[in-house]
């Protein structure tokens, strides 16, 4: 089956001819172990030492933290926003998926690139973005700064392109004679799109799902001149994060930042279970 | 109306779609990006660019470029060896090594600053201080800003190169060796010619990446404006500080190259697939 393109493992599920791997020999030894001590230093290291600095707080301490009312409020507030933005991108991502493949009309292909807009933006320059628009001075006279639909409106722009990109090559590989075949067996359209299309697109969705949840928890750059970080208003967990480093508190950071960091992990866990169900599903 | 195999919907259904989505994409970003661009250009070109000579903001744009063509650099080298590992050859725990590769694209920036002060801060973490007395400081200085970045933009080159090279499968490399090449000449005279479309783009978009990091670049750097202030970094600082002027100038810039990376991008990708 298709390849879960943009934003999913390196390893995924694609044509592979037939080719002979090499066991590692002097020369490509050496170059995994500098590449290995690097990345270790780089991430492997750094992102540990988040995890024993949490640990260091014992599990009364961490608790402790992340109960506190400012902090609960910010992760709670994270949470919540970041399944509202997902769902939202479920229903966008696959119909602006299904417009991209199956709709012809002029300017089709603009569309396209400005859905990947928000992935090249700079996130600063993202929040600017929306303040153009939906802040003080707007066109629209709609000023939503400082509010929770501006978070909203911040992770709904950085998380766009995620479901699109996933479901678009999933869409297009998609053989047109099982529609038929579905109609002419009698089948409507709307039952033809439920249990012939629907499924096969449902992991490519799932995927993007993860990957916009994820990116919902770990979002900094937008928000900062969008949201104003009123404290238990408006304020999420990589604020929190950012404050607490500020105040010198480096394991109440750590804390906060070791629980987005196991959802990036589960969420990188999810993906790799999905693609290896694609993966199965293509042999 | 263009008849495909494709537009098979009831032309109701097929409007509301259109209307749904394009006007869910022009009013989320099209739009305000336009507004950006209109705002930074509201004096006219001239004043846009007078503002950039600021010799804080010129220090900033040096300072990004400065930062960006290191980390784009580094990640080139160790993206391309990583990629050409994990393709080519066995080894034990390789699996695990592809998944932990993905973990920089779903890690907060913000998280990825804390882990690096943790370990590298010249006080008390954990190589930082024995790092500083054999001269090199990380924290609060270029070096942890290039890694910062470096960090973030990791990926970007494996995830274009690695599809790409399993692809091609390694017939052609196990001709050329059969015929006498050494690895190096294989290297540059098959593999690299064949990959380079995927380079191209893996440097572009880590480009893109590098330009913008703004959230772990802020905790490492200490973000003093002239000396360890990046372009995003001051694109903060002077909305904060009512230069709104500037501010949508820096942002108006960063965001031009950035869209230039994505076009860039979108004309020379066609011609791999044909």
């Amino acid at each position: 089956m298709a390849s879960v393109d943009i934003a999913t493992a390196p390893d995924a599920a694609r044509t592979r001819r037939p080719r002979t791997r090499r066991s590692l020999t002097g020369g490509s030894g050496l170059a995994l172990g500098v590449t290995m001590i690097w990345f270790s230093l780089l991430v492997l290291i750094p992102l540990t030492a988040v995890l024993i600095s949490a640990a260091g707080l014992g599990l009364g301490g961490f608790w402790e933290v992340v109960t506190q009312p400012q902090t609960a409020a910010a992760l709670r507030l994270t949470v919540v926003e970041s399944l509202m933005v997902t769902a939202l991108n479920v229903v966008m991502g696959t119909a602006l998926a299904w417009v991209l493949v199956r709709d012809r009309f002029w300017g089709k292909s603009l569309v396209d690139i400005v859905i990947d807009v928000p992935f090249a933006l700079p996130t600063i320059v993202a929040g600017l973005v929306l303040l153009s628009l939906y802040g003080p001075s707007s066109p629209l006279g709609v000023n939503v700064a400082n509010t929770r639909i501006a978070v909203f409106l911040a992770l709904a722009f950085v998380t766009l392109p995620f479901v699109v990109r996933t479901v678009q090559p999933v869409l297009e590989s998609l053989e047109l004679d099982v529609e038929e075949a579905a109609a002419s067996l009698g089948a409507g359209r709307f039952a033809a799109f439920r249990r012939v299309i629907l499924p096969s697109l449902i992991p490519a969705i799932a995927a993007g799902a993860a990957l916009s949840f994820a990116r919902g928890i770990s979002e900094y750059g937008s928000l900062v001149l969008l949201s104003g970080n009123l404290p238990a208003q408006t304020e999420v967990a990589s604020v929190r994060v950012l404050t607490f480093i500020e105040n010198g508190n480096r394991e109440a950071a750590s804390a906060v930042a070791a629980i987005m960091l196991l959802v990036a992990l589960l969420v990188i866990l999810v993906l790799d279970v999905i693609q290896r169900r694609l993966a199965r599903r293509g042999d | 109306m263009a008849t495909s195999t494709y537009t098979r919907d009831p032309a109701p259904v097929r409007w509301g779609l259109r209307f749904v989505t394009i006007s869910y994409v022009v009013l989320l970003v099209a739009w305000p990006t336009a507004l950006v661009f209109k705002n930074a250009l509201a004096d006219g070109v001239g004043a846009m660019f007078d503002s950039f000579k600021d010799p804080e903001i010129s220090h900033a744009l040096f300072l990004t470029g400065y930062i960006t063509f290191f980390a784009v650099l580094i990640n080139l080298v160790f993206g391309l060896t990583i990629s050409i590992l994990l393709v080519r050859y066995d080894f034990p725990g390789k699996r695990l090594l592809s998944a932990l590769l993905d973990v920089p694209l779903s890690v907060s920036p913000v998280v990825v600053g804390l882990a690096l002060v943790l370990v590298y801060n010249g006080r008390d973490g954990w190589f930082g201080p024995r790092l500083e007395s054999a001269g090199m400081q990380i924290i609060f200085s270029t070096p942890g800003m290039i890694m910062a970045t470096v960090f973030v933009a990791l990926p970007l080159m494996i995830r274009e190169v690695v599809p790409v090279l399993e692809e091609l499968g390694d017939d052609q490399e196990q001709a050329a060796r059969s015929l006498g090449a050494n690895g190096v000449q294989t290297l540059r005279r098959i593999t690299l010619p064949a990959i380079k479309w995927a380079i191209v783009y893996g440097v572009v978009l880590s480009l893109a990446r590098s330009l913008g990091e703004f959230g772990a670049v802020k905790i490492v750097s200490g973000n003093i404006a002239g000396q360890s202030q990046t372009a995003t970094l001051s694109v903060e600082e002077t909305y904060q500080n009512f230069e709104q002027g500037t501010s949508y100038a820096l942002a108006a810039l960063l965001a031009f190259i950035a869209m230039a990376c994505l076009v860039i991008v979108a004309i020379l990708r066609p011609k791999e697939e044909s």
